[in-house]
C-alpha cells in the first residue's frame, strides 16, 4: 500500500508541475502584458513600459517567474486583475462557490434520475424497457449542453414564465442549469449504474437474499445498491473533470457568476492573471479529486494497487 | 435465451437503420446544399424578415432578422460541422495510432512519455485547453481542427497501446518475431488488423463528440468565424432574439442533435456488432 501511495502521489505531483508549467508558459506566449495594459492609454513611452514590466515581475527569468507563480498558488496570491486591479484571489473566491454549488446540485439531480433508471434497465435486461432507456441515454449524450440550456430557458422561462432565465439568486435559479447538466450527466450514469448492477445481481448473496423471500425492492435497493456504491462513487468522482468543463459552458447561457463566466470575460479582456488562475484552480481541483478517488479505491480494493 | 438474443439483434438492426438514416439524409443534404438551395445561405431579403416557420413554402423553417432562410443556413452550416468532425478525427487517429503502436511495441521511454502526456491531458478539461490555445493562436477553422487533434490523439494512443501490450505476448506475434519478421511488418500486418475494430468504434463516437465540441466553441465565440454559417454560430446569433424568434435557435440545435445522435447510434451498433461477448451490455 505504501508503495502504491508513493507512486500515485509522485504521479500527481508530476502532473501538477506539468500543468502549471504549461499554463505559465502558454500565457507568456500570448504577448506582452505591458503593451496590453497600456492599450488606448494615449502617449506611452518605452520607459513606462519598462516600469510596468518591472512592476509585474516580467523582467525576471522565466523560471523565477514560474517559481513566483507556484509560490502564489500556495499562498493563494494570484496577483491582480488587469481590469481594475482587484486581487485575483478575491474574484476566484467569489466565483468558485457558484461553480461548485452548481456542480454539486447537477450531480445530485443526475444520481436521483440515473439510479432508478439504471436499476430498471438492469432488471429488464434485453427487454423493451432496457432498450428504451438505452436509446434515451444516447439521445442525452447527443445534446449540445448549451442548446439544451437554451431550450429549457425557452420553455420554462419564456413560454411559461415559471423560472428565472439567468443569474444566481435563490433556489429557483438553480433548477434550469442543474437540470441541464443533470440530464447530460444522466446519459452516461444510467449506463454505469446498469453495468455495475448487472454484475452485482449475478453474485451469490443476491441469490441468497432472493431465496430468503425478501421483496424485490429490498433486494435491489438495500442489498444490491449498497454493493454497487463503491464503483459508482468512483465513476461519479472521475466524472468531475468533465462536469466542470460542461458547467463552464452552461454558465455562459445562464449568466452564472462562476469560474466559466470569469474565464470567458478574462479571454475577452485579455486579463491574463485571471485566466491563468482560473485554469490553474480548476486543473488542481480535478487532479486532487482523481488522486483522492484513486487512493480511496486502492484502499477498498487491493487489486488496484498492483496495477 | 434464444428469444432475448433475437430481440437484441432486432434492436441492433434498429440502431443501425436509424443511425444510417439520420447520418445519410443529413450528409446528403449538406453535400448537395448548393443544388437544393441555389439562392445560397447568405441571401439577405429585408422584405421577409422573421417569417415564422411553416408559414410560407419558400421558407419552411422561417427566416432570421435579416430575412435569410433558416433552412438554407442550417444545411450550409452543416458543411463546417461535418468538415471539422471528420478532419479532426482523421488527424487524431493518424497521430494517435502511430504513437500508440510505438509506445506499446517498443515500450521504454516512448511508452513513458505517451502515458505521462495522457495523464496531463486527462487533468485538463477540453474547454480550458481550448480557451488557452485560442487565446494564444486565435480561432478559425484550421485552428479548431488542430485543437481537436491535439486534445484527442491521446485517446487513440492509449487504446492502441493497451491492445498492443496484450497482443505482443500472443503466440502468432512471438512466432513472427522468432522467424525474424521485421518490426514494421509485424506492426502493419499482424498488430494493426487485430486492433482496428475498437479504433473504428472510437472514431465514430469522436466524430460525434467533435461536432458537439466545435459547436460549443463557435457558440462561445472561440471557434469558427461568425460570418461563415455554422450551427454553433447560428445558435449564438439566435440567442439574442430568443424571445421574439424561437425558430432561429431551435433548428440549428436540432440539426446538431440529430447528426450527433445518428453517429452515436452507429457507434453503439458498431461496438456491439464487433464484440459479440458484450452484446446488449453497456
Amino acid at each position: 500500500m505504501a508503495a502504491f501511495l508513493v507512486k500515485r502521489l509522485l504521479q500527481a505531483v508530476f502532473v501538477v508541475i506539468a500543468v502549471t508549467l504549461t499554463v505559465a508558459f502558454a500565457i507568456r506566449l500570448t504577448g506582452d502584458p505591458a503593451l496590453m495594459l497600456t492599450q488606448g492609454a494615449g502617449s506611452v513611452t518605452e520607459a513606462d513600459l519598462v516600469k510596468i514590466r518591472e512592476g509585474l515581475g516580467l523582467n525576471e527569468p522565466f523560471l523565477v517567474q514560474y517559481f513566483n507563480f507556484l509560490k502564489g498558488i500556495v499562498t493563494l496570491d494570484f496577483g491582480k486583475s488587469f481590469l481594475g486591479g482587484t486581487p485575483v484571489s478575491l474574484l476566484i473566491g467569489k466565483a468558485l462557490p457558484a461553480t461548485l454549488s452548481l456542480a454539486f446540485t447537477s450531480l445530485i439531480v443526475s444520481i436521483v434520475i440515473s439510479i432508478p433508471l439504471g436499476i430498471k434497465a438492469a432488471t429488464a435486461r434485453g427487454k423493451w424497457a432496457d432498450q428504451m432507456i438505452r436509446i434515451l441515454s444516447l439521445v442525452g449524450l447527443s445534446f449540445p449542453n448549451f442548446w439544451l440550456a437554451t431550450m429549457l430557458v425557452l420553455l420554462f422561462a419564456i413560454a411559461l414564465p415559471l423560472l428565472p432565465p439567468s443569474g444566481m439568486d435563490g433556489f429557483a435559479s438553480f433548477i434550469l442549469p442543474a437540470v441541464t447538466m443533470g440530464i447530460i450527466l444522466t446519459a452516461t450514469n444510467v449506463r454505469l449504474v446498469r453495468t455495475t448492477m448487472l454484475e452485482t445481481l449475478r453474485s451469490q448473496y443476491i441469490m441468497v437474499a432472493r431465496a430468503k423471500g425478501l421483496s424485490e425492492n429490498v433486494v435491489l435497493y438495500k442489498h444490491a445498491l449498497r454493493n454497487c456504491a463503491i464503483p459508482l462513487i468512483t465513476f461519479f468522482g472521475l466524472q468531475f473533470g468533465g462536469l466542470l468543463g460542461g458547467i463552464v459552458v452552461v454558465e455562459r447561457v445562464f449568466n452564472w457568476p462562476g469560474l466559466g463566466t470569469l474565464a470567458f470575460d478574462a479571454v475577452g479582456a485579455r486579463d491574463y492573471p485571471v485566466l491563468q488562475a482560473v485554469i490553474t484552480v480548476l486543473s488542481l481541483m480535478i487532479i486532487g479529486i482523481n488522486l483522492v478517488v484513486d487512493i480511496a479505491y486502492g484502499l477498498v480494493d487491493p487489486r488496484i494497487r498492483t496495477e | 435465451m434464444a428469444s432475448s438474443r433475437s430481440a437484441s439483434s432486432n434492436f441492433l438492426k434498429l440502431e443501425f437503420v436509424l443511425g444510417a438514416l439520420l447520418v445519410g439524409v443529413i450528409g446528403l443534404a449538406v453535400l448537395f446544399s448548393g443544388v437544393i438551395f441555389p439562392g445560397g445561405a447568405d441571401k439577405i431579403d429585408l422584405m421577409s424578415r422573421l417569417v415564422p416557420p411553416f408559414a410560407r413554402p419558400a421558407h419552411l423553417f422561417g427566416t432570421d432578422p435579416l430575412g435569410r432562410d433558416v433552412l438554407a443556413r442550417v444545411v450550409a452550416g452543416g458543411k463546417i460541422s461535418l468538415l471539422v468532425g471528420f478532419a479532426s478525427v482523421a488527424g487524431g487517429v493518424t497521430v494517435g495510432v502511430v504513437m500508440g503502436l510505438i509506445a506499446g511495441y517498443y515500450r521504454g521511454i516512448w511508452d513513458m512519455l505517451v502515458m505521462r502526456f495522457a495523464d496531463i491531458q486527462l487533468a485538463l478539461p477540453f474547454i480550458l485547453l481550448a480557451i488557452t490555445f485560442i487565446a494564444i493562436v486565435g480561432g478559425g477553422l484550421a485552428n479548431t481542427i488542430i485543437l481537436l487533434i491535439v486534445s484527442q490523439w491521446v485517446q487513440y494512443a492509449r487504446l492502441v497501446r493497451g491492445s498492443v501490450l496484450t497482443l505482443r505476448e500472443r503466440e502468432f506475434i512471438l512466432s513472427a518475431r522468432a522467424i525474424g519478421v521485421k518490426d514494421w511488418r509485424i506492426i502493419l500486418q499482424h498488430l494493426l488488423p487485430n486492433l482496428i475494430g475498437p479504433v473504428i468504434v472510437l472514431m465514430t463516437l469522436n466524430v460525434a463528440t467533435n461536432i458537439l465540441l466545435e459547436s460549443s466553441l463557435t457558440f462561445l465565440g472561440l471557434g469558427i468565424d461568425p460570418t461563415i454559417p455554422s450551427w454553433g454560430g447560428m445558435l449564438a446569433e439566435g440567442r439574442t432574439y430568443l424571445q421574439t424568434a424561437w425558430w432561429v435557435s431551435v433548428f440549428p440545435g436540432l440539426a446538431i442533435l440529430l447528426t450527433v445522435l445518428g453517429l452515436n447510434l452507429l457507434g453503439d451498433w458498431l461496438r456491439d456488432s464487433l464484440d459479440p461477448t458484450g452484446r446488449t451490455s453497456a
